[in-house]
C-alpha cells in the first residue's frame, strides 16, 4: 500500500497521476480462510480491518452480494454521537467514537471526521426532563454533554427558530460537541484499504446462500454464489439481512427489518454548523461539506427489505424541519432512499457469540449503527481472535433476550439513534 | 404508502388509516407464569422476520378499529391477502404453486 500524503499527491501530479494504484484488490476466493466476514459495510471491514491489524489474524474473506459499502453504510445520515442512558451503551458508543478522533491518521484516509457537536432539542417539559437526565447520566460516565438554553442553542446554531410561539417551541437543548459527522463512504474505503494491504481479500458480489455445520455442530465455511468457501469460523455482520443470514445457521433471531429513509436538499452556502436531532418531532439534519442539508427520516412501520419506504414518511419528516427552520421551507429537495435496519426490541445492538460454534454475530444496530463503526469492528474483531468477548461488547448478548438483562435504549433515547 | 384492504369495511384504504401490529399466529400462553425462559423468549422476542411471504397483524386504527391478519411480500411490499382475526393462517395463497 503506497501511503497517502502531500507529497503522494505533488509526485502524482508530476506524472500525469498515472501511479495511483487501486485502494483493495479484487481477489479470486480462495477455498479456505481463517476467518468469514458476511457483509463489507462499515462494521465488516472494520472487523476484518482490526483482525489483522490488531491480533495478527489476515487470512480473512470479507464476502459482500453487493458492493462494498453499498448497503447501510452509504445510507446512513453520517451523525456521530455517544451520549447514550446506560453504562453499557455509554461504554460502546465512547469507545468508537474516541477511535473516530484518529481514525483518519491511523487509516491514513480521510474519513472527513468533524466534530461540529450534536445538539438534541426539547420541545417540552418531558423532553426537558429526559436530556438533562441523560446530561448527567453522561457526565458521571465522563462523556461531555451539556445543557443548554433556548438563546444558547440558537447561538451554537443561527437558524434554529426558537420563538415561544413555534409549533414545536424550543425549551432547551443537550450538546455533544465531540459529536458530529464523517464522510460515510470514506470510512469503508478507508477500513477496505487498510485491510487488503494486510492481505485480506474482499470478495464483493458474492452473495452467502448457506452456512455449513460439521458433525460436531460447529461452522465449517459458507456457501456462496461463487461456489463453497470453508472457514472455521464465520462473522455475520449482515445489517438489516443479519436474521436471514443466520437463519441460515438455524439461530432465530430477536430482530426485525424496517425501511428507513434519508433525503438530501440542493447544495447550499453553509447555514447549519452542527448537527441538530429532536426527537420528539423526529427529525434530524446536517449539512454536507458538499453543502447539501442532510435529513433522516423515520422508519416505516412494517417489516421490509425493499429499500424503499412511503412518501408520507418523508413529509411528516419535513414538515417537522420546516417548523424548526422557516428558513428551509422553499429549499429543493434533491434526492431520497431507504435502507433496510435491523432493530431489536430493546434497540441496543448484538455483538456476540452464537449458540452455534464458530459462528460470531454483530447486529441489531436498528436506526444508529453508523456512529459505532469503529467501536464495533474494534470489539467485534476481538471477540472473533480471542472466542471471548472484549469487556465493553460483554453485556450485548443474544442471551439477554432469555435472561431478561436487556439494555433498554428503547425507552432511554426514544427512537432517533 | 401501501394500499391495504380491511376485510372487514371490505375497502382498500391508504396505509395512513392503519397501524401495523407485528406478526400474526404468534399465541400467547394460556399459563404464561408457567413458561420456561426459552418459550417466553420465543414468544415474547423471536420472530420470523422473513424475506418474502410475512404473516402480519394490522389494525385499521383509523376506521372500524379492528384487528386482521395480512400475507405480504417483504420483498415488493405487494399483500396478497387479508383475512380477518381468528381465522386460520391460509395454507394456500392466492396466486402461489403450491
Amino acid at each position: 500500500m503506497k501511503k497517502y500524503s502531500v507529497f503522494a499527491i505533488a509526485r502524482e501530479a508530476m506524472r500525469g497521476h498515472k501511479g495511483w494504484e487501486e485502494q483493495w484488490t479484487s481477489p479470486e476466493p480462495k477455498k479456505e480462510y481463517d476467518v468469514i466476514i458476511v457483509g463489507a459495510g462499515g462494521h465488516g471491514l472494520a472487523t476484518a480491518y482490526y483482525l489483522a491489524s490488531e491480533h495478527g489474524i489476515t487470512n480473512i474473506a470479507v464476502l459482500e452480494k453487493g458492493w462494498l459499502g453499498g448497503g447501510n453504510t452509504g445510507r446512513n445520515t453520517t451523525i456521530i454521537r455517544s451520549n447514550y442512558l446506560y453504562d453499557e451503551s455509554a461504554g460502546i458508543y465512547d469507545h468508537a467514537l474516541k477511535l473516530w478522533d484518529g481514525l483518519s491518521q491511523e487509516l491514513n484516509y480521510n474519513v472527513m471526521y468533524s466534530a461540529r457537536g450534536v445538539m438534541m432539542l426539547a420541545h417540552n417539559v418531558h423532553d426537558v426532563q429526559v436530556l438533562k437526565r441523560h446530561v448527567h447520566a453522561n457526565r458521571l460516565n465522563g462523556i461531555d454533554n451539556e445543557w443548554l438554553t433556548p438563546e444558547q442553542a440558537k447561538e451554537f446554531c443561527p437558524p434554529l427558530n426558537i420563538s415561544k410561539d413555534a409549533r414545536y417551541p424550543v425549551m432547551g437543548a443537550a450538546l455533544q460537541r465531540r459529536g458530529g459527522t464523517a464522510r460515510h463512504d470514506a470510512v469503508a474505503w478507508g477500513y477496505a484499504r487498510g485491510a487488503s494491504a494486510r492481505g485480506v481479500h474482499i470478495i464483493q458480489n458474492c452473495e452467502v446462500t448457506g452456512i455449513k455445520r460439521a458433525a460436531n455442530g460447529a461452522v465449517s465455511g459458507v456457501e456462496t454464489t461463487r461456489g463453497f468457501i470453508g472457514a472455521k469460523k464465520v462473522g455475520v455482520v449482515a445489517a438489516g439481512h443479519s436474521s436471514v443470514i443466520m437463519n441460515m445457521a438455524g439461530v432465530r433471531m430477536p430482530l426485525e427489518s424496517y425501511p428507513l429513509q434519508a433525503l438530501v436538499s440542493e447544495p447550499v452556502k453553509p447555514v447549519v454548523p452542527c448537527v441538530v436531532m429532536s426527537n420528539t418531532v423526529h427529525a434530524y439534519i446536517s449539512q454536507s461539506d458538499k453543502g447539501e442539508l442532510v435529513i433522516g427520516a423515520g422508519t416505516d412501520q412494517y417489516v421490509s427489505y425493499s429499500q424503499t419506504g412511503g412518501l408520507h414518511i418523508l413529509q411528516h419528516t419535513l414538515d417537522a424541519i420546516c417548523e424548526m427552520f422557516p428558513i428551509f421551507t422553499r429549499m429543493k429537495m434533491l434526492r431520497s432512499w431507504g435502507g433496510i435496519v435491523d432493530v431489536t426490541p430493546d434497540r441496543s445492538p448484538i455483538l456476540a457469540k452464537t449458540p452455534v460454534p464458530g459462528l460470531y454475530v454483530n447486529c441489531g444496530w436498528g436506526t444508529g449503527g453508523f456512529k459505532a463503526t469503529p467501536g464495533s469492528g474494534h470489539v467485534f474483531a476481538h471477540t472473533i481472535a480471542k472466542d471471548d468477548p472484549h469487556p465493553i461488547n460483554a453485556p450485548f448478548t443474544l442471551e439477554r433476550f432469555r435472561t431478561g438483562r436487556l439494555i433498554d435504549e428503547a425507552a432511554a433515547a426514544a427512537v432517533a439513534h | 404508502m401501501l394500499l391495504i384492504r380491511c376485510p372487514y369495511c371490505e375497502e382498500e384504504r391508504p396505509e395512513l388509516e392503519f397501524r401495523n401490529a407485528g406478526e400474526a399466529h404468534i399465541a400467547r400462553s394460556a399459563n404464561i407464569a408457567a413458561e420456561s425462559d426459552d418459550d417466553f423468549e420465543k414468544f415474547f422476542f423471536i420472530r420470523a422476520n422473513p424475506k418474502g411471504v410475512i404473516y402480519e397483524r394490522w389494525r385499521h386504527i383509523h376506521g372500524c378499529a379492528r384487528f386482521f391478519n395480512a400475507v405480504r411480500d417483504t420483498v415488493t411490499d405487494k399483500f396478497v391477502m387479508t383475512y380477518k382475526a381468528g381465522e386460520p393462517k391460509p395454507e394456500k395463497l392466492p396466486g402461489a404453486s403450491k
